[in-house]
């Protein structure tokens, strides 16, 4: 557990220091966080439902599932990302790009079996991440830089192969687009999905020793460099899991909305980054959990739509992310502050 | 000279810090040929797009040119300044919206005058920039996050300021200064205002005290701090020139096209970066020049210009920027690179004599 | 540098402002009262126009939608090919992949700076291409406007998709027999500033005033922004905040699919009605499946084609954008222009699950 350690915490502070964080103390500070996500949602959902009941009927809540499905997985790959102290911009591009060619493979090919489809799109994302990770390998300057690019370029060429085409509904077989909305027991299959992900991750990021040296690397590069952990395949390898993930994405979000055009998922970054730093993964690396930015991203989700329930002017909704942001990363920065001084404590007392 | 502070530093990590150096030493290199680079580069662009492109050597198109170019080049300025510092500013598009629509808002309701305004707007936008600066240096946060932050926010604001209307009645003389030639010429007036900034900002950063801190933050905060500068209250104003020099633009925008609204410069803060970047400004700080920034806007804007004159495709000129954006980042390093497996190479083959 | 010396320059800096503060507001200044409108004085139909003269050929026509991504100006951009190549001339469409007005001016500048003959353009913004316009206009450019207009005064002819009295007509006409004459509807529109979709929405409500709609009920407008995923979740919020709601009006293209996507999707499928303005390649699952009963749309290749027509007509001398002018439109027939230079395409065709498969756009 040490390796969640308290890397960022001692930049922030500026102080080098050598002590670890004991076991259970980053992780008691992570379950803070969430119950605090999930006290914060309860409130949210509470009093839209007390202004309007039907938020809590059988639709809605199907309907909130369905929306925040798509933003959990990109918020969970983000997550594998930001941990190594990495960022990647790139996601809504991809996601658009493999929407966007899943649409045209069932043109090409109607008849395909919608598994088929749903592996190769991950797969085109999983490239796309590739082509991240390997150019922030070459160029060895900072993610934010290398995927602002990509960002740009992975639409770019979406936009010049779509050449204002949009395809729609009627283009892809029934049996794909259900998938976009059929239920099991009254649970949306888009969700189910998205909970596989988080836990899938979630438990890769926990008891993986991969995944904990992400952590390790988020922390601090150069000490995990020396401690052997091979940071550069590791970093290449969260790229190409972050693309898969979007890719994935790209896929539901094309079963899910049926209509396709160039522009699907468009600024869609901001919103995952958001999820992402909201649900406590530190955006200096090497804290942070699935489940986090997985509630986070609920939490954004929910926003949206009680915004629209409760019939608030919809523009606010941005300024609402841009300052939940602002809140989160000046909350993160308190409680390091607090873990840090207790920490000074304790060795002091230890020693 | 930017680098000589860091070797000042007390020795901190071994090994790390003497392969940073290594590195450093190798960019610094590669530094005077980048500009020079950059440089060349305008004049080739220049040369020839007046020689294949239809219409781009002539003064209307000059003009074009230079106007659309006048919000680049005013944020690409203290842009320059923050990412030599090691930090980052994204929010000054979004921080130009808000300070257009705060613009439109003030002259549909307030009845103050039009010139009362634009010297509110300018202070407001000192103020957002400070907000930015507060978080980042009062806060000690990672500049990058806030203002991924303050762009949703102040995105978001300048909707909630005007919603989707757009204010558009500003008097057609302002309007129209804000597009008029120096007489006689077919440059725009509105170049003199960002030439004379460029000019305080090159003076500042090159010839002042002040300049040689911000490399050094750049280059190791604290070394920084030990050579006796406050880095905080330095990056604080930076931030707060940042936010006024966006009211700056936020008015020129605003008049040039007639109209207040909550998309505009949507966007504008991936260009700026590309631009300093392809200037030739390193994104971890501590390195880069505005002689090499202006010339990145130049070519960044006399590229896009010669691209649509040829008929481009829009889809393909976001490609092109992208490109550019990675290839300016990518291609420093990878010279830097080379030119240091080159010396290892040298050094192997001529042993230094005992 | 010394504390001193920044505190005396922070300390000019304030002085400076304080000063610049002090001599803005004493001076009085341009304020929105004193500033008069000078907007000019209108559509400057100048010259005659020659109605016998013919149609030159080889004219530069440019197209420039609101962005080059989006669908419907790929059909509308299409039919103004057509057009541009029965009559022999150089068609050209160019456009930003965002739609801002910003990037659109740009656009206009490279067109003039090109020397076109005419530039068709759907304007992002009423007020910020108008500079730009006016500029290629002065260096020789014939200006038409289509599906979105700008001032009047920036361009000769607006070529409009259907008068609003008539989309505002046959959408009330629509949902009130869908929903049986009675109940409460709502709108799903665009954006909260565009100008089209506020001028119908303000004729739909007068047009519920009268007698025969008494019993309707207009609720709410949502706005959707014209973005899928936005439209889809508003359709949800509508449906939730208004529990008996019979009806949904939705006059944008991406709206009506997004909102047809949710009700078939959803317990209302077929319960809660909904028409609006769409394609029908967009909306014949729908009407097929019975979530829709029948929409409404102009052919968006017909606009494009009478478009490229009225500015090869006002390049060759035949019209100026006078009220009263005719032109003959190729297949279309002859077309008059009316006042502030509109030339209207005609009533908006309705579609339904009998003629739908007719239609392939």
């Amino acid at each position: 557990m040490s390796l969640t350690d308290t890397g960022a915490a001692d930049r922030l502070t500026g102080k080098r220091s050598s002590d670890r964080g004991r076991p259970g103390l980053t992780e008691r500070l992570l379950a803070v966080r969430e119950l605090s996500l999930l006290l914060a949602l309860g409130a949210l959902v509470l009093v839209t439902t007390l202004r309007n009941d039907r938020f809590l009927s059988g639709q809605s809540v199907k309907d909130l599932l369905l929306g925040c499905a798509i933003l959990v997985i990109l918020a969970v790959g983000q997550t594998l990302v930001i941990v190594t102290r990495n960022v990647d911009l790139s996601v809504g591009s991809i996601l658009g790009l493999v929407a966007f060619s899943t649409g045209s493979l069932f043109l090409v090919a109607p008849g395909l079996p919608w598994p088929v489809a749903l592996l190769l799109g991950v797969g085109l994302g999983a490239v796309c991440g590739a082509v991240n990770g390997g150019l922030i390998a070459v160029a060895k300057v900072p993610a934010l830089v290398i995927t602002l690019g990509t960002l740009y370029a992975f639409r770019g060429v979406d936009y010049y192969w779509a050449s204002g085409r949009q395809i729609n509904a009627a283009d892809m077989p029934r049996s794909f687009l259900r998938l976009g909305n059929q239920t099991v027991l009254g649970v949306p299959v888009l969700f189910l999905v998205a909970v596989v992900v988080v836990a899938a991750v979630g438990y890769y990021l926990r008891s993986y020793r991969s995944g904990r040296e992400l952590y390790a690397i988020g922390s601090e590069p150069a000490a995990a460099r020396l401690s052997g952990i091979p940071v550069g395949r590791r970093v290449f390898a969260v790229f190409v899991a972050s693309g898969a993930l979007a890719g994935l994405a790209g896929v539901l979000y094309a079963a899910r909305f049926g209509t396709l055009d160039a522009a699907a998922g468009t600024g869609l970054e901001l919103q995952v980054v958001a999820a992402a730093v909201v649900g406590g993964v530190a955006i200096f690396g090497g804290s942070g959990s699935a489940y986090g930015a997985a509630l986070g991203a609920v939490l954004l989700t929910t926003i949206g739509s009680s915004l629209a329930v409760l019939r608030i002017d919809p523009f606010w909704q941005q300024a609402v992310v841009g300052a939940l942001i602002l809140a989160a990363i000046g909350l993160d920065r308190l409680l390091a502050l607090r873990m840090a001084a207790r920490l000074r404590g304790r060795s002091a007392r230890g020693a | 000279m930017a680098h000589d502070s860091l070797y000042a530093a007390p020795p901190s990590t071994g090994a790390e810090t003497e392969r940073a150096a290594g590195r450093l030493a190798g960019l610094r290199a590669a530094l005077g040929s980048w500009d020079a680079a950059v440089v060349a580069a305008l004049v080739l662009a220049v040369l020839l797009a007046g020689v294949s492109v239809q219409n781009f050597a002539t003064g209307r198109n000059v003009q074009f040119l230079l106007l659309d170019l006048v919000p680049l080049a005013l944020l690409a300025l203290p842009m320059t300044l923050i990412v030599i510092t090691g930090e980052i500013d994204l929010s000054v598009a979004s921080t130009v919206g808000l300070c257009s629509t705060l613009m439109g808002q003030l002259w549909l309701s307030s009845g103050l005058s039009l010139e009362l305004i634009c010297v509110l707007v300018v202070l407001l936008g000192g103020a957002l920039g400070a907000v930015n600066g507060l978080f980042v240096t009062g806060f000690g946060l990672p500049s990058l996050a806030v203002t991924i932050g303050t762009l949703a926010l102040y995105r978001g604001l300048s909707f909630v300021v005007l919603g989707d209307q757009a204010v558009a009645d500003f008097p057609a003389s302002w309007t129209a200064a804000a597009v008029r030639n120096i007489p006689g010429t077919s440059i725009p007036v509105a170049v003199v205002p960002v030439l004379l900034l460029a000019l305080v900002f090159g003076v500042v950063l090159h010839a002042t005290s002040t300049g040689r801190a911000l490399y050094a933050m750049g280059n190791n905060d604290q070394a920084a701090t030990f050579a006796g500068v406050s880095v905080a209250r330095t990056k604080f104003w930076l931030f707060v020139a940042s936010g006024a020099v966006c009211g700056l633009v936020g008015i020129f925008w605003t008049l040039r096209y007639a109209s207040a609204r909550g998309d505009n410069a949507t966007g504008l803060e991936l260009t700026v970066v590309t631009a300093v970047l392809l200037g030739g400004v390193s994104i971890f700080g501590g390195r880069g020049g505005l002689l090499g920034v202006v010339a990145g806007v130049l070519l960044l804007g006399v590229l896009r210009n010669a691209l649509q004159l040829a008929d481009v495709d829009a889809n393909a000129l976001t490609i092109v920027t992208g490109a550019l954006l990675i290839a300016s980042v990518v291609l420093p390093n990878a010279v830097a690179d080379v030119r240091a497996r080159l010396h290892r190479r040298r050094q192997r083959a001529n042993p230094v004599a005992p | 540098m010394s504390a001193h010396r920044r505190g005396f320059r922070f300390g000019a800096t304030g002085l400076a402002l304080a000063a610049l503060l002090l001599s803005a507001t004493a001076c009085g200044g341009t304020t929105r009262e004193n500033s008069g409108d000078d907007s000019g004085a209108g559509n400057q139909a100048s010259g005659a126009a020659n109605p016998d003269a013919k149609i030159k050929e080889g004219l530069k026509i440019a197209f420039l939608p609101k962005q080059v991504n989006n669908p419907y100006f790929t059909v509308s951009d299409n039919g103004g090919k057509t057009a541009v190549s029965e009559i022999k001339g150089e068609f050209k469409e160019v456009g930003p992949s965002e739609a801002s007005a910003s990037s659109q001016v740009s656009y206009i500048n490279t067109l003039s700076q090109q020397g076109m003959d005419v530039i068709v353009t759907s304007a992002n913004d009423p007020n910020a291409i108008c500079g730009a316009l006016n500029q290629a206009k002065a260096a020789g450019a014939k200006i038409v406007t289509f599906d979105s207009d700008t001032k009047p005064e920036c361009r000769q002819i607006f070529v409009n998709q259907a008068t609003a009295e008539g989309i505002a007509e046959t959408q009330v006409k629509l949902i009130s027999t869908q929903i049986g004459g009675a109940g409460e509807i709502a709108v799903l529109s665009a954006t909260a500033n565009a100008t089209n979709q506020n001028a119908w929405i303000e004729l739909m409500r007068q047009e519920l005033t009268k007698p025969e709609y008494s019993k309707i009920n207009l609720v709410t407008v949502a706005y959707g922004n014209d973005d899928d995923q936005k439209s889809f979740q508003e359709t949800q919020g509508l449906l939730q905040s208004y529990p008996n709601l019979k009806g949904i009006i939705s006059p944008t293209t991406v709206g009506v699919a997004a909102a047809a996507r949710y009700l078939s999707g959803s317990q209302y499928k077929g319960k809660v009605k909904l028409t609006g303005l769409g394609t029908p390649n967009q909306m014949r699952q729908y009407v097929k499946d019975g979530t829709v009963d029948a929409f409404a749309l102009w052919n968006p290749a017909d606009l494009g084609y009478l478009a490229a027509y009225a500015g090869a007509a006002l390049a060759s001398g035949q019209v100026t954008g006078a009220e009263g002018e005719k032109f003959t439109a190729g297949k279309l027939g002859e077309y008059t222009v009316g006042t502030d230079g509109v030339v209207v395409l005609g009533p908006p065709t309705v579609f339904d699950k009998n003629n739908i498969d007719q239609f392939d756009f």
